[in-house]
């Protein structure tokens, strides 16, 4: 029995604080973090990490890693607003392994994890965000996907259809059209297809759950880091500023608030990785702890968030500062893929109730 | 991270389980006192209680394992059987006396506590000193062999049943606050000594007052150095603290609110089909799930001697704020009843005993340390922010 990380999930995971560290945690601007399109110098820089691979078997040329791995990773994306689409690349990566054929693993695994290949998932429509909600059907797909991340510079879409449909759809078949979006770190897309030529991976609403739970258990630490950093934030501006000739941070109301900041998310991080063990075990109790941690763990980060902006008082609510690059990220995560009342709804039915 | 126990685990738990059967399942005589006293000492002999306490003072000296710890609680929790005697006396007297106490004070004390037969008030806080402790003035004078004791304690935890208290008292009037504390022992039978049961808000009387007048104690049954009692106050189990020791009243607390909610209706539904209860529930079920895997992965850090940081210090908070919001979700389901007073002592009475829930979640958030407490020790130890006043 042992509930913690493995030594080389630590070590992961302070490589990669070191890594995003350097480029997006000092005193970089808002400029430098969030940016309309994909650094090709940060992303060539990602792909030589090769977390793409993460989560594919080494057989086929990945790491071999888990989900909470992929967690870990999450976190530290979120802790630094990483402007890259990494997730789901490592989530592409995985479920072109896990279902796809010889030749669709040939074709997309050595561009995904050695070539910068970028992908991006093409999931909800007008009437919502998980494996029911998806209506696209047959070999040719024709309809609209909502909220694509980065579809400008994507390469593949992985799409979501009807009765579990998973199709890969290739760049050049699908229209991207901007959204002024509110995470600059992550702008969306609305993504078209006429007729556009879908590589089946897999119809099997079992591993549409799978992937759906995968997304949701990751947003939720890429929630949890950024909250933290932007607790983590507030907390070093009450060691500098002053008012009434002391360092605010002396003052009990500030003090309290950043101390419940602590109670809120400390206690949080050890479910989503139960979570994504339970995910990685393959446990009855796995979709239900996805939905309960999406839930829990970014509408507990958007209420943090708020808390650590006015924290910082007036140069907090400044575009200059990037304190609401942290807000909206948590925003976002907190309304992709359902928002908290979904996933809580989905929590209730799950359990029987 | 693997959830599961290795072989040598469970073969151990495989012992534990067969001991329980034989010695506890299959007994017919479970409400007797001499009965579950034997029982504790065949618990004890194997090695199941009492694990950190040496064998010369009753106990089972066992090294530490935090996991061969849980699995016996487990088991024990899943038979029904009793554990270790409740109480102060056990949780806080007997670790204090094996780092501290005198050949003679082990002798005296520590066996007849883990029997139940010694029962321990906890003299600490008084009328003028409560989460500024060290400003405590109840006072001990050294008169020849005797500490003679004049002062107020108060909050004292079943004080009208303790034969015995553990107190801090002044003996360094000069000296800083906390330099000027020692740690000394009283019977409660002296003379002088006034015991005055409070009154709760659920109408319990759990603790009480305590007058003290000329008691006289001797004067080796000081604890440690003189003017040292702040710190030897401190000890507390250092080996195989229950990590997840919440979760074992919050699982339970949280699967009758449930119970509740599917029984009680709302517009002639079941309330837990009403929108706002039915995500007010999942919500709790969140922090609910996050204190207990939080207190799995402490529990793993513990073992493996690492701190859990900032982690280590929310955990009174995280409960606090659990039975509260269970609290507040109990009185919307329960909606009228909430306007009756809930039965006291042994009658349940309806479902108005969730209004003991509102009531003693308050309780919580009081004792030990109040939640504005809690929260300077996080933003000071924890965040590193600077102190205001000098609690600690």
């Amino acid at each position: 029995m042992r509930f913690d990380l493995t030594d080389e999930q630590k070590s992961l995971r302070n490589m990669l604080g070191e890594f995003f560290g350097e480029r997006f945690g000092g005193a970089q601007g808002v400029e430098a973090i969030a940016q309309p399109a994909l650094d090709a110098g940060l992303w060539s820089a990602v792909t030589e990490l090769g977390l793409a691979g993460a989560m594919v078997p080494e057989e086929d040329g990945g790491l071999g890693l888990d989900l909470l791995t992929a967690t870990v990773i999450a976190e530290v994306l979120g802790h630094f607003a990483v402007p890259a689409p990494v997730l789901p690349s490592i989530l592409a990566a995985w479920v072109i392994a896990a279902a796809g054929n010889a030749e669709q693993k040939g074709k997309w695994l050595p561009r995904l994890l050695g070539e910068g290949a970028q992908a991006a998932f093409a999931l909800a429509e007008d009437g919502g965000w998980s494996p029911a909600d998806w209506t696209l059907a047959g070999a040719q797909l024709t309809g609209t996907k909502l909220y694509v991340e980065r579809a400008d510079s994507a390469d593949l879409f992985i799409v979501g259809g009807k009765d579990g449909l998973l199709a890969i759809v290739e760049a050049g078949d699908a229209t991207p059209t901007p959204v002024d979006t509110l995470d600059r770190t992550r702008p969306l897309f609305t993504l078209s297809f006429d007729a556009a030529a879908a590589d089946v991976l897999a119809t099997d609403p079992a591993l549409a759950s799978r992937l759906f739970d995968a997304l949701c258990i990751t947003t939720a630490a890429d929630a949890l880091g950024a909250a933290c950093a932007i607790q983590a934030r507030a907390v070093d501006y009450a060691k500098e500023r002053r008012q009434y000739g002391q360092l605010i941070g002396s003052f009990q109301a500030l003090k309290h608030q950043l101390a419940d900041m602590s109670v809120e998310l400390e206690p949080a991080r050890p479910l989503v990785w139960y979570a994504a063990h339970a995910w990685d075990m393959g446990q009855d109790d796995a979709p239900r702890t996805a939905a309960l941690a999406k839930a829990h763990l970014t509408d507990i980060a958007v209420q943090v968030a708020r808390g650590a902006i006015e924290a910082h008082g007036g140069i907090g609510y400044t575009w200059e500062h990037p304190a609401h690059l942290f807000l909206k990220r948590a925003m976002a995560d907190r309304s992709a893929l359902g928002s908290v009342n979904v996933h809580r709804e989905r929590a209730a039915v799950l359990a029987g109730w | 991270m693997y959830l599961v126990y290795t072989d040598e685990q469970t073969a151990f738990q495989q012992r534990v389980r067969s001991f329980l059967a034989e010695q506890w399942t299959s007994a017919e005589n479970k409400k007797d006192p001499a009965f579950i006293a034997r029982f504790r000492q065949q618990a004890t002999d194997a090695g199941y209680l009492y694990r950190g306490v040496p064998r010369r003072y009753g106990g089972s000296e066992q090294a530490p394992d935090v996991i061969r710890a849980q699995i016996i609680r487990e088991e024990f929790a899943a038979a029904r059987a009793p554990m270790e005697v409740p109480g102060n006396g056990v949780a806080l007297v007997v670790p204090t006396l094996i780092e501290w106490g005198t050949d003679e004070q082990k002798d005296m004390f520590i066996r007849k506590t883990l029997t139940g037969e010694y029962r321990w008030a906890q003299g600490y806080s008084e009328p003028g000193s409560g989460s500024d402790l060290a400003s405590l003035t109840s006072r001990a004078v050294l008169d020849g062999d005797e500490w003679v004791i004049n002062g107020h304690k108060i909050w004292t935890t079943l004080a009208q049943y303790a034969t015995h208290m553990f107190a801090l008292l002044r003996t360094e009037p000069d000296a800083p606050k906390h330099k000027g504390i020692s740690y000394i022992l009283l019977d409660m039978k002296a003379p002088g000594v006034t015991v005055r049961p409070i009154q709760q808000i659920n109408g319990d009387t759990e603790f009480c007052e305590v007058f003290l007048d000329d008691v006289r104690t001797p004067a080796s049954w000081l604890v440690g150095p003189r003017g040292e009692g702040w710190n030897v106050s401190r000890s507390t189990l250092k080996h195989e603290r229950n990590h997840i020791g919440s979760s074992t009243r919050t699982v339970p607390m949280f699967r009758s609110l449930v119970k509740l909610a599917q029984r009680r209706q709302i517009n002639g539904r079941p309330a837990i089909e009403d929108p706002r209860i039915r995500s007010a529930l999942v919500q709790i079920d969140g922090y609910l799930q996050s204190q207990l895997w939080a207190g799995y992965y402490q529990q793993t850090l513990a073992a493996n001697s690492e701190s859990p940081g900032v982690l280590g210090l929310v955990n009174k908070l995280t409960t606090t704020n659990f039975f509260h919001r269970v609290a507040q979700l109990s009185t919307e389901i329960i909606g009228n009843d909430t306007l009756l007073a809930p039965k006291q002592g042994r009658e349940r009475g309806g479902d108005e005993r969730w209004v003991n829930q509102m009531l003693g979640s308050l309780g919580q958030a009081i004792s030990g340390g109040t939640s504005n407490i809690q929260r300077n020790i996080i933003a000071e130890r924890g965040l590193g922010l600077p102190r205001s006043g000098s609690e600690n």
